[in-house]
């Protein structure tokens, strides 16, 4: 199977103090880690793709791994996360399928077995595209205060034969959660979903 | 602190690959970004002093934030750029008050040196409104490989209320530099210029 080759990463970092009520005592941080990448089935349909994602899981990991870094780097902080990609024009939204388990698999890799599924969301772009990233709770789908998006992209990505790749972490609710619901301290951590 | 902070955010990007060609070491550049409270917003106010103030604030913030990005120390930096966008109720004015005056020194305080002009551009616009931030080598302006621009962009900024003000920072100059002029070993350092 073809090498990942990789042209370009962002890593964006957003620190939240408050917006519009109290300050939060300890402001929201949220990450962001993109990396633009050849699309090695672009311009062609190309029946068996599958293998493609384990040639992911090392970049993958490598993401996760700077997503913690950039947030302090402990691990224990990250309370949220979620994943996305863009396909460039000559690619198919099957391409963007191919990040599911390597993104997937590097973050629970990361902070230790998180329970919850990773929300995602992916589509078909031009450069400049923009994405929100949903995001949930990583040991509890349902838990409330953590459902967020953080909308990423590059002014030059993807080109029509790339993808860009992103994954995000969170390390608490929206600044300003009150809208109930299962509460993070109410996880009981059976199913991923409560 | 002056300046009341909504939010703040670090983008960090690396290009490792362009038109096929290795980028080794890859380029590198930081942009920080604070959003903040616009105390003039709605009304026409004479004296622009707060603003100048909170200009010198964020100078320091910005660019310390910016290097801490990029893992490198001051000094090692080598061209620089800077930014705002007034939300809808402020006037372009507010942008220069925060840039102009004051903005400079801090950063070169941070940066180690810095004869160049810091490049900059404004404007006034809504939430998600695009920031190029202008790049140029930070001891000689005609220094031709460091021409550049940084893209910046926050979906819930500025605000109507709010100045969004961006530092860039990098390490490097574009990754396939080959239009000629003045080279960044050439530097005489002395004007700023050249």
């Amino acid at each position: 199977m073809p090498e990942v080759q990789l042209r370009k990463k962002l890593t964006m970092v957003e620190e939240i103090f408050h917006e519009g009520g109290p300050a939060a005592q300890i402001p929201l941080r949220r990450a962001a880690a993109l990396v633009v990448i050849h699309n090695p089935f672009s311009g062609k349909y190309v029946e068996q793709i599958e293998k493609f994602m384990d040639d992911l899981k090392p970049l993958g990991l490598e993401m996760a791994k700077s997503l913690v870094t950039a947030l302090g780097g402990d691990p224990k902080i990250i309370e949220g996360y979620g994943k996305g990609a863009i396909v460039g024009s000559a690619g198919e939204i099957e391409h963007g399928a191919l990040w599911h388990v390597p993104g997937g698999y590097a973050m629970r890799e990361v902070l230790g077995g998180a329970k919850a599924i990773v929300a995602s969301t992916k589509k078909v772009g031009a450069p400049g595209t923009r994405l929100d990233v949903p995001i949930t709770h990583i040991n509890a789908s349902y838990v409330r205060s953590h459902f967020d998006a953080m909308e990423v992209g590059i002014a030059d990505a993807p080109r029509a034969d790339e993808i860009l790749l992103a994954l995000v972490m969170t390390t608490g609710p929206r600044v300003h959660a009150r809208v109930g619901g299962l509460k993070a301290s109410e996880i009981k951590g059976e199913d991923g979903l409560r | 602190m002056k300046a009341r902070i909504r939010k703040l955010a670090t983008f960090v990007e690396e290009t490792c690959n362009e038109m096929g060609r290795i980028i080794d070491p890859p380029t590198r550049r930081a942009a920080a970004v604070a959003v903040i409270e616009n105390p003039h917003a709605g009304k026409y106010v004479e004296d622009l002093s707060e603003l100048i103030a909170i200009g010198e604030e964020l100078g320091e913030l910005l660019t310390q934030r910016a290097v801490e990005a990029l893992g490198i120390s001051g000094p090692s930096a080598e061209s620089y750029g800077k930014a705002a966008a007034v939300g809808e109720n402020g006037e372009i004015e507010h942008a220069a008050a925060i840039l102009h005056p004051k903005l400079g020194t801090p950063v070169r305080r941070v940066l180690g040196k810095g004869a160049a002009l810091i490049p900059s551009s404004k404007k006034r616009g809504g939430m998600g409104v695009v920031l190029d931030i202008p790049l140029g080598h930070k001891d000689a302006a005609f220094v031709r490989s460091h021409f550049d621009g940084m893209e910046v962009r926050i979906n819930d900024a500025p605000r109507a209320n709010e100045i969004m003000v961006a530092i860039a920072v990098t390490d490097s100059g574009r990754p396939l530099a080959r239009v000629g002029g003045l080279t960044k070993d050439q530097i005489k350092g002395e004007d700023g210029l050249r």
